[in-house]
């Protein structure tokens, strides 16, 4: 290891962002605060109703009958003289109690037996989720309805027979969350551990089932609420005490007489139940804000990268005076036949707090005809950032924001975006081979399909000669019996297959340039190794120009002719393979070159083990 | 195996005859053997590498070994003790030999639970009073090399090679005498691989503990193994010392192995490209010969 640079992963650079708990970033969401201020206070005015209001909500008095607002009655009287502000609030206690059992029921019964059949699996899951199936099939206001009719308008049974119907809905966000998550390493972690089931599920799985549950219970609640009100208002609930539902009915059969006494439960409904929306889908923005943003490929640079540039910025400062030019990415010698140029380029993410996210930052290259050029560096150093602009295939919420690509001559990308050549050049003069070669077939296809349909739309081949030369290519890229793999599915072969197929269909339709974004990481070594000649063998007999993006020293001592070292969305070297490696000028580049294993000594046998010994089995 | 000279010590783990088959979906289809009967022993504070391709099953012996996998045949045993069947209970107990490293520092740590629960976990199971692990876990993160401050925090504001290095420190926590890894360091940058390999080597020679190092990149194994063992479809098809199985490797499919791996430099890996295909061209020639023979 270079003396010039710390273990990056050693120094934690000190940041002040500690464990945010979920509750306090949601509280930082204008909408969940909105929606839990409008809750409290329906909570609340049920809760003190007798104390915030003077009235009865019982008491009639048809002097008061149809009382107008803003009167001796805030809200107005009813068609019976009752007071609708104190009938709201009471009728609260109505709503809420209902939707509170409702949601109790369907928690009660969903989660456990969803976290017994995702966890356990086997016959429990099997039967449980069956009958899953048969609760949410039914109609739920109809059996409800029939219900009543059997053991009479009770709310309590009505609404426990609700949640019941409800449950599924539970039980399938439970159970689909506790499956994702028993495969991750961390159960299996704890089971090495030691820890016991009951344990591993209340510490691992149902933590990460906890956010998506409020935000599934919240909905329950709200539609619980809607289901209560229809009841009443069908007339099918209790009529001695007051409930949203039946002030509506009652509104509604004085809609000509008292048309503005409608408003008032329908108003609470309508903003108790959006509220109950709202919280949910803010708590959804927030959970998911949070997610580690692992799979996707654009990221800010952690904090390790930002303290490794400047590191990098301090030592280049240091060897400024000595600097050659091939230092710092600045290249001097560009010839003017070149295949493709890239000039500056800039490659950035827009970021939803208005900052940019810069990815790939003043990277010049080319490639000439014939010519492979290795883009090296480790992940987070942009060299995919760059394949993927020249490609014109960088994701919608990224963009090239300075720089050029040209191709043959021709400007194909530039910032401000006028030039799009890159998608007519695509699959013509540019051939792409990808990193997982499984993910980017469909499974659905025939290989032999996948190779023909490119080749007949680009080259206007008919299916015959698209097929011969279909099978020709795969003769070609080293695959024994071409015909079976050609009617094979990607499933029935092998990764190395795979990549072989693919790369039959990058050079398939005679491209000029093959971009090939780490081609063989997925594949085992000796596979990497015939995967390697193939492409060397294929470049140079079409003489095409070459960008291997890899992170591999091997690969590229392998087959590059010249190599561009990328660190931090910067190129801090570029060079021709062979005085690369003898002699890097870089010392990032020098960090990576010692940090390969190839030739490091076998470590020495152990001392305490007297004789070694040995043997070959067969 | 002629193994004469390790009388002096007993194994701390014994592998014999091992056998794995995973049931394979479909009425009454035969089951997928992964193992066929492997045998393999490692000595306390020994370091056994164990490589080959993706398939060959050398992930599934870390995982038999740890109880993860299901077992057809053959025995495990730890420190004289049969270990190849136990009940929950027994596999707790003896967690605290056995510990491991996974391959994927990303899905390895809770991401809801902070590095200190994290750690704190495999302690306040085995009974440690709360006091008593704080202050273990202050020694584990200094063992690897994070700062104390690191416990507070989610494993999400840490690089891949920091959570590998939380995943150690976790697996390290109830001082195991043996840790399987599990390819530790293949999902890490470069740079990072060597700093961590470094550190289980530090680690090994501050514990004294053993190592299972499950890799598929000869270079990495070389580098951190004692022994070698080289595994092919299901079967170990060659063992020996380090240095002498990977740098003259006597079966053909370690060879084939050996001179696959790219060296990283233009004109050795040329030469290095041009013995693989001589390699391979005596291989197909002899395979011939063998043939005609029949």
């Amino acid at each position: 290891m270079s003396e010039v640079v710390i273990p990056a992963d050693a120094v934690v650079p000190v940041v002040a962002s500690g464990r945010q708990k979920l509750y306090r970033r949601v509280l930082k969401n204008p909408m969940a605060v909105v929606s839990l201020v409008i809750l409290a206070l329906v909570v609340l005015s049920a809760v003190f109703a007798g104390q915030i209001t003077g009235w009865d909500p019982g008491r009639a008095d048809l002097n008061d009958a149809l009382a107008p607002p803003f009167g001796e009655h805030l809200l107005g009287a009813d068609a019976s003289g009752r007071d609708v502000l104190a009938r709201l609030f009471f009728g609260a206690r109505v709503s809420l109690i209902g939707a509170l059992i409702a949601l109790a029921t369907a928690l009660a019964i969903g989660i456990p037996t969803g976290l017994i059949a995702g966890y356990f699996q086997g016959w429990f899951d099997s039967l449980s989720s069956w009958f899953a199936s048969l609760l949410m099939a039914m109609p739920g206001l109809i059996v409800v309805l029939a219900l009543i009719s059997v053991i009479g308008p009770g709310m309590v049974g009505v609404m426990v027979t609700f949640g019941a119907l409800l449950s599924p809905g539970v039980f399938r966000l439970t159970r689909s969350g506790v499956v994702s998550v028993r495969r991750e390493l961390y159960i299996d972690a704890a089971k090495v551990s030691g820890l016991s089931d009951y344990r591993i599920i209340s510490r691992h799985v149902l933590g990460v089932i906890r956010a998506p549950l409020v935000i599934q219970a919240s909905m329950i609640a709200g539609i619980a609420i809607v289901l209560q009100a229809g009841l009443e208002f069908l007339g099918v609930g209790d009529s001695s005490t007051a409930s949203w539902g039946q002030m509506l009915s009652e509104a509604f059969s004085n809609i000509y007489v008292a048309p503005t006494m409608i408003l008032w439960p329908g108003l609470i409904i309508g903003l108790t139940v959006g509220s109950l929306a709202i919280f949910g889908a803010a708590l959804r923005d927030t959970v998911q804000g949070a997610e580690p943003a692992r799979k996707t490929r654009r990221r800010k640079p952690t904090n390790e990268e930002e303290t490794s540039t400047r590191r990098l910025d301090l030592s280049t400062a240091a060897t400024a005076a000595v600097i050659s030019p091939r230092d710092g990415g600045q290249e001097d010698i560009e010839p003017s036949d070149a295949l493709l140029v890239v000039r500056d380029l800039q490659v950035g993410y827009p970021q939803p707090d208005g900052s940019t996210t810069i990815v790939v930052d003043g990277v010049s290259l080319h490639v000439d005809r014939g010519e492979v050029l290795g883009l090296v560096g480790e992940s987070g150093s942009g060299k995919s950032q760059t394949a993927f602009s020249i490609l014109g295939l960088l994701p919608d919420t990224g963009a090239i924001l300075g720089g050029t690509i040209s191709f043959a001559a021709r400007t194909i990308a530039s910032a401000d975006g006028a030039a799009h050549g890159a998608a007519a050049l695509r699959g013509r003069q540019f051939g792409y081979i990808p990193q997982e070669p499984m993910s980017n077939l469909d499974p659905s296809f025939t290989l032999g399909f996948q190779l023909v349909e490119p080749m007949r739309h680009i080259l206007g081949l008919s299916r015959p000669a698209a097929k011969t030369k279909a099978l020709e290519l795969l003769d070609r890229v080293g695959i024994a019996d071409p015909r079976r793999t050609f009617d094979a599915y990607p499933h029935e072969v092998s990764g190395g297959m795979a990549q072989r197929v693919l790369i039959a269909g990058a050079v398939a339709c005679d491209p000029e340039l093959l971009i090939a974004d780490e081609p063989t990481t997925a594949l085992d070594v000796t596979v990497q190794a015939e995967v390697l000649d193939l492409l060397r063998g294929l470049q140079r007999e079409r003489s095409m120009g070459m960008i291997m993006v890899t992170h591999n020293f091997g690969v590229v001592a392998d087959i590059c002719d010249r190599v561009a070292v990328m660190q931090a969305g910067r190129l801090v070297e570029q060079a021709d393979a062979l005085e690369l490696f003898d002699d890097p000028h870089n010392p990032y580049t020098r960090m990576l070159l010692s940090s390969t294993l190839e030739d490091t000594e076998p470590r020495a046998a152990r001392s305490t083990r007297p004789v070694s010994s040995r043997g070959t089995a067969r | 195996m002629t193994d004469v000279a390790s009388v002096a010590e007993q194994p701390l783990l014994t592998i014999s005859g091992l056998e794995v088959e995973f049931p394979v979906k479909g009425w009454r289809r035969p089951p997928f053997k992964a193992l066929k009967g492997v045998s393999l022993d490692i000595l306390p504070g020994e370091t056994m590498g164990l490589v080959g391709e993706s398939g060959s099953g050398k992930t599934t012996i870390g995982r038999a070994v740890l109880g993860l996998a299901p077992i057809a045949g053959g025995s495990i045993s730890f420190d004289g003790r049969d270990t190849t069947r136990l009940s929950r209970a027994d596999r707790r107990a003896l967690s605290a030999d056995i510990q491991v490293v996974f391959q994927d520092p990303y899905t390895s740590l809770n991401p809801a639970m902070t590095i200190g629960d994290i750690l704190a976990e495999p302690l306040l199971t085995s009974g440690t009073a709360r006091i008593a692990a704080r202050d273990r876990i202050r020694e584990l993160l200094d063992l690897v090399n994070l700062p104390s401050d690191a416990a507070d925090r989610l494993p999400r504001e840490f690089s891949g090679g920091q959570r590998q290095r939380v995943a150690i420190a976790r697996a390290l926590a109830l001082r195991p005498r043996l840790v399987v890894c599990d390819e530790p360091v293949s999902a890490l940058d470069l740079s990072t691989q060597a700093r961590v390999l470094d550190l289980f080597i530090d680690i090994q020679e501050k514990t004294g503990v053993a190592y299972l190092f499950v890799s598929h990149d000869l270079s990495v194994v070389r580098h951190i193994s004692h022994r070698v063992a080289v595994m092919y479809r299901g079967e170990i098809v060659e063992t020996g010392d380090a240095a002498a199985v990977t740098g003259a490797p006597e079966h053909p499919y370690t060879q084939r192995l050996l001179m696959a791996a790219p060296v990283p430099h233009p004109k050795r890996q040329a030469v290095r490209r041009s013995e693989r295909h001589a390699l391979l061209a005596s291989q197909r020639a002899s395979d011939a010969a063998r043939e005609t023979v029949r």
